[in-house]
């Protein structure tokens, strides 16, 4: 397919998916003829016809509901939530019922479908347009929770999500819907929901980040190597429920340092989380106190503050540097 | 430029074959071969058995907190009795008889209310979902797999059922403009039993019916005898087969009561009169039904005790079940465990075989602790299952 940038490439996922398997569908504000405020249904609506590629109207709440229904009947929904701050109206969908009913049905029916939608900041958006909430899923037992960091892996991913049997809360960085290009082979592509990457090897220190952080941690890796000559490990998580606890360790095993970078505030964050699973399972090899840089605990500041609140590379290198000196 | 009348009046009609005297309007009659009204009173009768029975044993702190069913026999049975096994069925907490219809064990039943998810589940080929717990939201469900069934080009219908409280949340509206929309095969199956809770219809809403809401989002609405077992079924027939040619989806509101507690942990005389219960009561579903087959001569002897037999028998099952063993909560979260699930269930497994270790070694006499009783509900052992 030559070098896309994510947009092209999960459209190119949702394309193959359909394809390949007829229970494949999509449903969403403006996903069919307009091709999906993003554009990353563009062009779908046109190829399976506006009964598998369904502008819905406006309600976030039956959006994620009557898939419920359509998954339970076999069917593999798709649902676009045009940008995550308006999941909200969808949540107690998600929560209610797209967690619990394998369990609530104790295996009878699972819900094997796929909410995606666009999150994050540094696009200079209005408010609900900009915010990070991953939290709220990665915490629902019976979610699995994707956050790709770049064209390919969010191609690879989708797919993934898309057959996994499990219902998958799907986060794409908008900051990066156009930001880069990759290759992006033809054939259809996975990438296993769970295992996190490490997307440079190190030595000094572990910094962890996902989505569109993970661009931070590599240019603060650069910047530790060239001034500090400082090898620093990038892990990128992936998927953020089930967490991959084991890459974590053994990275800060191997470190003794780590710093955790996300988007969300910080308290009661995934950087929480992360950090305790490091404690958990890297404990002795700890040089230094793990560190947090993450947004921080205020609403949407708007965006003419938003680059005060997001953590960039200098706040990343400083905890860094810390973290190094400790 | 004239103001002009974009949209004819609504005729909305309210259906009624059998009154509370038993008299019928044979004009408006099903027919119906007498085994069927039979089996239908015997399913209302098994209702309202089963229903007074749960009651005692919740009582009796042998199963947990449930929703009575008590008055509202007609319309689950009346309703649900036109659903073929294929078509499916979308309860909400309420249920109990149509969930009986539809083949659901009494000793199933029996577990889910004694807090056991095991009893929540559905037969292999039930096409049913488990009972929802948040009002309104099993709505968007229904249309969704009405959606589905449409998509697959497979003749099936499918049926919600919901109470007149539901109706006020937005999941509600959300699941009938998306039904009118797509126009999929869906019946909106309201019971409205006065109250929910403890907000009276009056403080529901504002609108003169429930019915009524159907025709905002561009299909029929039709109030029926929710007492009335024969309107029910009328109704509900011509709203499947409407829904089976193609003709999309319908609102029933079925006018009835609950005679009975909201759920056992609540007590209305707080806030509903005597006097407004015993006029209920004289509307009763099963007597008007009864009456009617004793005119038609169709009652067989003995069938009060043939379902009390039938419920003694299940209830012995269910006292019988095996203790809930707690490791089988790691069982159905995800399609394949995870590895943190993994370690948490070894983690409690552990935990379950020391305790069964100093169980052996404890003094004869020293018995679990009971959690804290819920409001209605008698603290004994038996509720910890
Ligand atoms: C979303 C939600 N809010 C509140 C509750 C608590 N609750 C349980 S039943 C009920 C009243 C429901 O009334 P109605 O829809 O008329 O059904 P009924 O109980 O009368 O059958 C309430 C408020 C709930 N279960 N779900």
């Amino acid at each position: 397919m030559g070098r896309l940038n994510m947009v092209q490439a999960l459209n190119l996922a949702l394309l193959q998916e359909m394809e390949r398997d007829g229970d494949v569908l999509i449903l969403g504000e403006d996903v069919g003829v307009d091709g999906g405020v993003f554009r990353v249904t563009e062009g779908l609506h046109t190829k399976f016809g506006g009964k598998r590629v369904i502008d819905s109207p406006l309600a976030e709440s039956a959006i994620v509901g009557t898939a419920v229904g359509m998954a339970l009947y076999g069917l593999k929904p798709v649902c676009e939530i045009q940008f995550s701050g308006f999941a909200f109206q969808g949540f107690h969908q998600i929560e209610n019922h797209v967690a619990r009913y394998r369990m609530r049905s104790q295996g009878r029916f699972h819900c094997q479908l796929v909410v995606r939608m666009p999150y994050g900041g540094g696009v200079r958006a209005l408010e609900h347009h900009s915010e990070s909430e991953e939290q709220f899923y990665a915490h629902i037992p019976g979610l699995k929770m994707v956050i790709p960091s770049g064209p390919r892996s969010a191609r690879a991913l989708l797919v993934s999500a898309i057959r996994d049997p499990d219902p998958v809360i799907f986060f794409e960085p908008k900051a990066l819907y156009h930001a880069a290009k990759e290759d992006v082979p033809d054939e259809i592509e996975t990438l296993p929901i769970g295992p996190a990457r490490v997307a440079r090897e190190g030595r000094d220190v572990t910094l962890v980040a996902y989505g569109a952080m993970l661009a931070v941690a590599g240019e603060v890796a650069r910047v530790l190597h060239d001034e500090d000559g400082v090898e620093a490990e990038v892990v990128d998580l992936l998927t953020l429920a089930p967490l991959d606890r084991e890459t974590l360790a053994a990275s800060v095993r191997k470190t003794g340092r780590a710093v955790v970078v996300h988007e969300a505030p910080r308290s009661f964050g995934a950087g929480a989380e992360i950090a305790t699973s490091i404690m958990e399972g890297a404990f002795l090899s700890l040089q230094a106190p793990i560190r947090r840089v993450t947004a921080y605990d205020v609403p949407f500041v708007g965006s003419a503050r938003e680059r005060a609140n997001l953590p960039d590379a200098a706040r990343v290198l400083d905890a860094a540097r810390e973290t190094l000196a400790f | 430029m004239p103001r002009t009348p974009v949209e004819p009046r609504f005729g909305l009609e309210y259906l009624s074959i059998l009154d509370a005297d038993g008299t019928l309007d044979a004009a408006l009659e099903p027919d119906l071969p007498p085994d069927t009204l039979l089996k239908l009173y015997r399913a209302m009768l098994l209702g309202r058995r089963l229903d007074e029975r749960m009651v005692r044993l919740q009582r009796q702190g042998r199963i947990g907190t449930f929703p009575p069913i008590k008055g509202q026999e007609a319309a689950q049975i009346g309703s649900v009795a036109v659903l073929r096994p294929t078509d499916w069925m979308v309860p909400s907490f309420r249920e109990t008889a149509a969930m009986l219809w539809r083949g659901w064990p009494i000793e199933q039943l029996l577990l889910l209310f004694a807090g056991r998810l095991e009893g929540g589940r559905p037969g292999p080929h039930q096409q049913d979902l488990p009972i929802t717990i948040p009002v309104a939201t099993q709505l968007p469900h229904a249309v969704g797999l009405a959606y589905a069934a449409q998509y697959r080009e497979e003749d099936v219908v499918v049926m919600a059922y919901f109470g007149d409280g539901a109706t006020s949340e937005g999941d509600f509206h959300e699941a009938l403009n998306f039904a009118g929309v797509w126009h999929v095969p869906v019946v909106f199956m309201c019971q409205n039993n006065q109250w929910a809770i403890s907000v009276p219809l009056k403080k529901q809403t504002h609108s003169r019916t429930l019915a009524q809401k159907a025709l905002a989002y561009g299909f029929p609405g039709l109030q029926v005898d929710g007492n009335d077992v024969l309107a029910v079924y009328a109704a509900s027939r011509e709203a499947v087969e409407r829904a089976r040619a193609g003709d999309g989806p319908t609102l029933i509101e079925c006018v009835t009561y609950r005679l009975g507690v909201h759920t056992t942990a609540d007590d209305p005389s707080r806030y509903r009169s005597e006097g407004e219960v015993k006029e209920w009561e004289r509307k009763d579903p099963l007597t008007r039904f009864r009456v009617h087959l004793q005119r038609k001569h169709l009652l067989e002897d003995g069938l009060e005790q043939q379902v009390d037999a039938e419920i003694a028998r299940a209830v012995e099952r269910f006292e019988a079940a095996p203790p809930a063993d707690p490791l089988t909560m790691f069982d159905h979260v995800y399609g394949e465990r995870p590895p943190h699930l993994e370690a948490q269930r070894a983690e409690l497994a552990r935990r379950l075989e020391e305790a069964e270790g100093r169980a052996a070694a404890a003094p004869p006499g020293e018995a679990e602790p009971s959690p804290p009783p819920m409001r209605g509900q008698r603290n004994t052992s038996r509720w910890a299952g």
